[in-house]
């Protein structure tokens, strides 16, 4: 019994990393960039839906909604500012400047907020589910982030799939210049990339407060980090890769500090992952996906 | 020759802008200092106390609520005419918590002129800084680095409790009131506070006839979920769960014990100071917490009550015990300053020599604790209170 | 033509020696004449350890080719095993200086075993499958250190993962690494002089090594694996060389930090993936391959938050700006072509003045 507890537990952190990491694959396969500054979106998220439902006294939906928006609008300024005018640069000068960019949102954070931890009550009214005679308890923040991340990774995929822009993002990642060439906007496209992947950083931002709730500007980093690992896990680029890559980590984190130890747990993860990687160098679902995005 | 060119050009704008910024960076302490000197004091002569503290980076909670703390007694006492009738000068320098960045702290103070250094927050770089105001003998008194080498060296003081001094009292309190036999530890293994109190509560508490059941770790790159801590602590049978961290982290705990239908008692030290001003925080989750802690930010007496109303009205927060540990480091300096009839015109050294000899001797009425004395070795001896938070306060035990 | 070009790399690596010594000398005078700041006294030692590291992640990065995000990580090992050994060498060797220099050794040895234990694996990962494999490599080293426990005592080392208790030390035995307190008083023997003979040495070996046919091999993995299968040089070996060079290097680094300050903790600041990537900040910035362009961007990125500490709050925001700024200035093709403009504008009419 304490085993599924172990288990379920593990789920409920795996999917928070899942639906982080949905937001990292999506810009690393279009934009083909590690966008370090994820995880301080997500924290942008966290901060605008706490101060909208907290301080300002709005409906927890208008909140969301208004997360959504601000992340939406802070991804695409800092596509246009930082990350376009280094189009054609080298790859690692790009990942510099997303490290400058998340340096820069934590500090503007730290000002704007302060440092004192915020305590984030959660958006999620849905009630636990009890199992077992209450000694198995699945949250509601677990299942509406599950429930999330499939919605969105089916609708992710069904957009790449069947829409024009979709099928441009597409294209874009296979070949840029041959993009170019047959009429696609890239820039545009990877505007909409950026909007589309701090959207789902707003909602991850929110149900990673909701599940834990404490909010600092230093939130998103650690969890950004995890994420990335999880998506590299699950086959970097890959969406539904990037879901079981996320749930994937969340139990081996959990059980690991469960059976073998708790100080060790981190070494333990990163282990795993090692050794995942050795066997499949592009993670679990890298190449039997052919639809990279 | 390119590449050189460009790196050229980066390192002139940065400095440009080095230059733009300092010109109207220093607005704060030092500047005002310096209008109400021209104004009280007579003589242009001021004590210059510097502070070192992360103000940036995952610990600037820590630092900031001391640099904030540590001003209002300077505003305080200059408001009061002074040191010896001399203007105090405060200099907060951030360091990110990380050694190196607070030696060079250290040294842009002195360059500044600090003649005694009131800091550093965190212990691993205290540690590194202590060794460097040994060198240079200049007055050191840390209000909250807890390790026990922080004041190894006999210019060093502080205001907190030393780790293993926390970690032996708690066990103690623990057994003596008969809380509870069978307890559980989680602590941040990553940590030098808390993995320092854990280790020397868990040799206490053979002594206490208490029985470690769990001792569970996270570490500062696993801190959201402590789930599986919580669950081993509950299949273990434990009734207590002592908790030697930080209150950001005891936050998430509480909350997913309460998710976990887990409900023991929860024992915490001076870290856990601050859960109850957690904005937003549900303080029902935080009922029947025990903590030992010098300072608690609702008690009632009037030193305390004055502190917190003017921490509020200053700074839009309320104090934690960071805060207050640094009011009585500047407090300290102070009396020390007083009984060593130091002058800003000493040299750094003899300052020391004096206000060395003079910590021994004061005692100093402060936040965290009344009557505070330090031995030769920099210890407070203060008593720690103990208190149970009952209804969404602190009450005392 | 050959011999030309022998020429342009050896003229160009005096340049660099000479630019070293050059600034050794100033600094030594402005020592001498006191006319230097505590501040930048203090900056010395960490500017040498700096300047080593992102030389080092040079040879990685920009000679082999290959993304690495563990650089701290063997800066951790090199710093851990050389304090460890100047502790546990206090009374078999007393004199300071010669304890360092063996630290250093032990620190370079064990940080570039561990390069070649980590490489066999990491280096058959290719891009950014091996910048997470050795992010993650870096991350394992510093969680263990952290909930490693050594002692010492009469009878010998004692070894423990839980804590310093379970150590079971004999009376008068001394914890020397004692979990996430790392080791505490470890001397201060690093000093400016010795850093700058550390980085002639790095220098040294780096460029003596791209310089040679074994460097010209690894050149020629990196620009093109399969070409360079099929002309018959040994992939895996000269990988690992270069990997294992730049480890040892780091490590060297990491004995030269770890004796500049009395503490040793491996916290994510100091030795976390975030040191790693500021090394690669520093060798980004200097230009990729670039081994002078290392040394200067380290120097100016280590200075700058230091010169900014009279914007107090604002500091690291706006660290985070010029970073991004410097970054767009350095490699965005726009800034590229407007900065050749300028600087053409500038060249001509500076001829046209001279005649």
């Amino acid at each position: 019994m304490t085993f599924i507890s172990y288990l379920i537990n593990g789920i409920s952190l795996g999917s928070v990393y899942a639906i982080i990491a949905l937001g990292y694959t999506m810009v690393y396969g279009i934009a083909k960039m590690l966008n370090f500054a994820h995880g301080d979106i997500i924290m942008v998220g966290g901060f605008a839906v706490f101060l909208s439902v907290n301080s300002l006294g709005l409906p927890p939906l208008v909140g969301v909604l208004i997360a959504v928006i601000v992340c939406t609008a802070l991804g695409v300024t800092i596509e246009r500012v930082a990350y376009r005018s280094l189009r054609g640069a080298s790859p690692l000068a790009v990942l510099i400047t997303a490290i400058g960019v998340s340096y820069l949102l934590q500090n503007l954070a730290l000002l704007l907020f302060g440092a004192n931890t915020k305590s984030f009550s959660s958006v999620v009214t849905v009630p636990a589910i009890k199992l077992a005679e209450g000694q198995l308890t699945i949250s509601g923040e677990t299942i509406v982030t599950i429930l999330s991340c499939v919605v969105i990774m089916i609708g992710l995929t069904t957009f790449i799939r069947k829409t024009k822009a979709g099928q441009a993002m597409l294209a874009v990642s296979e070949d840029r210049g041959a993009a170019t060439l047959m009429g696609i906007n890239v820039n545009g496209t990877i505007a909409l990339t950026f909007a589309i992947g701090s959207a789902l950083a707003a909602v991850a931002g929110v149900l990673l407060c909701s599940a834990y709730p404490s909010l600092t500007p230093y939130t998103g980093a650690m969890p950004g980090i995890k994420a990335f690992v999880a998506a590299v896990f699950g086959g970097i680029g890959s969406i539904p890769g990037a879901m079981i890559g996320g749930i994937l980590l969340g139990i081996i984190e959990n059980l690991s500090k469960a059976y073998i130890s708790s100080q060790m747990a981190d070494a333990i993860v990163f282990g795993v992952l090692i050794i995942v990687l050795l066997v499949r160098p592009t993670g679990i679902l890298g190449k039997k996906i052919h639809e990279k995005v | 020759m390119k590449k050189f060119l460009s790196l050229a050009m980066a390192a002139m704008m940065a400095v440009s802008m080095t230059a733009c910024g300092s010109s109207s960076a220093p607005k704060d302490a030092s500047s005002d200092a310096a209008d109400k000197t021209s104004t009280e004091a007579s003589s242009d002569a001021t004590f210059k106390i510097g502070g070192i503290g992360p103000i940036t980076g995952g610990a600037a909670v820590y630092g900031l609520g001391v640099m904030n703390g540590a001003q209002l007694a300077v505003d305080e006492i200059n408001a009061a005419g002074g040191i010896n009738g001399y203007q105090v000068e405060f200099n907060f320098q951030d360091d990110e918590h990380d050694a190196e960045k607070s030696v060079n702290a250290y040294n842009a103070l002195k360059d500044w002129g600090m003649q005694a250094l009131m800091g550093t927050v965190t212990s691993t770089p205290c540690i590194a800084v202590a060794d460097k105001t040994a060198a240079d003998n200049m007055f050191q008194i840390t209000p909250s680095g807890s390790a026990v080498p922080c004041i190894a060296n006999d210019n060093a003081f502080r205001v907190c409790f030393s780790d293993p001094d926390q970690g032996a009292a708690s066990a103690k309190y623990i057994g003596e009131n008969k809380l509870a036999t069978k307890v559980a530890v989680i602590y941040d293994s990553s940590d030098v506070y808390s993995s320092g109190i854990y280790e020397k509560f868990a040799s206490e508490a053979a002594n206490q006839g208490i029985e470690i059941v769990a001792a569970e770790a996270f570490t500062a790159d696993s801190k959201t979920d402590f789930s599986v801590q919580l669950q081993k602590a509950k299949s273990a049978g434990a009734e207590m769960v002592f908790l030697p961290i930080y209150y950001t982290e005891a936050s998430l705990i509480l909350a997913q014990a309460a998710t976990l239908d887990f409900a023991p008692t929860f024992f915490g030290c001076d870290g856990l100071d601050g859960i109850l001003n957690v904005e937003k925080f549900d303080t029902s989750l935080a009922e029947g917490v025990m903590l030992l802690t010098p300072f608690a930010a609702d008690s009632q007496d009037e030193l305390t009550q004055k502190f917190v109303s003017a921490y509020k009205t200053a700074y839009n927060e309320t104090p934690n015990q960071f805060a207050a540990d640094a009011y009585d480091a500047i407090y300290a300096i102070k009396a020390a300053m007083e009984d060593g009839a130091v002058t800003p015109d000493m040299s750094v050294s003899d300052i020391c020599d004096a206000m060395k000899a003079s910590m021994v001797k004061i005692s100093v009425d402060g936040l965290t604790g009344l009557g505070m004395t330090w031995n030769e070795s920099g210890e407070p001896s203060k008593q720690p209170k103990a208190v149970k938070i009952v209804n969404g306060a602190y009450t005392a035990m | 033509m050959d011999n030309k070009k022998m020429k342009k790399t050896t003229k160009s690596s005096i340049i660099t020696y000479a630019m070293v010594i050059a600034v050794y000398i100033i600094v030594e005078i402005m020592l001498k004449t006191g006319s230097m700041s505590s501040l930048m006294q203090g900056l010395l030692v960490p500017i040498c350890v700096y300047i080593i590291l992102a030389v080092s992640l040079n040879l990685t990065v920009g000679i082999l080719g290959e993304l690495s995000l563990g650089h701290a990580g063997f800066m951790c090992v090199g710093a851990f095993s050389g304090a460890f050994f100047t502790k546990v060498m206090a009374e078999i060797i007393p004199n300071v200086g010669v304890r360092l220099f063996f630290a250093i050794l032990v620190g370079a040895a064990v940080a570039g075993l561990f390069g070649i234990i980590i490489g066999i694996p990491v280096l058959r990962l290719k891009g950014d499958y091996l910048a997470i494999v050795t992010l993650a490599f870096g991350e394992i080293i510093k969680n263990i250190v952290n909930v490693l426990y050594v002692g010492k005592d009469s009878v010998g080392l004692h070894l423990s993962t839980k804590d310093a208790v379970a150590l079971k030390l004999a009376e008068g035995g001394e914890v020397i690494i004692n979990g996430a307190q790392g080791i505490t008083g470890t001397p201060h023997a690093s000093t400016f002089t010795l850093g700058i003979i550390l980085i002639l040495v790095t220098l040294f070996i780096i460029m003596n090594l791209v310089n040679s046919r074994t460097g010209r091999a690894i050149m020629a993995i990196r620009d093109n694996l399969i070409a360079a299968e099929s002309v018959g040089i040994n992939i895996t070996q000269y990988k690992l060389l270069a990997f294992a060079i730049s480890a040892a290097l780091a490590g060297v680094a990491g004995v030269l930090y770890a004796h500049n300050l009395s503490t040793l903790t491996a916290l994510p600041k100091n030795f976390g993936y975030n040191m790693s990537i500021m090394i690669l900040v520093f060798v980004v910035l200097g230009g990729i391959g670039n081994i002078k362009g290392s040394i200067i961007s380290a120097v100016i990125l280590t200075l700058l938050p230091e010169l900014l500490r009279g914007l107090n709050n604002y500091r690291m925001l706006i660290y985070a700006i010029v970073l991004i700024a410097m970054m767009i200035f350095n490699s965005s093709p726009k800034a590229i072509e407007l900065r050749m403009r300028l600087v053409e504008k500038f060249c001509i009419r500076k001829k046209k003045g001279a005649a």
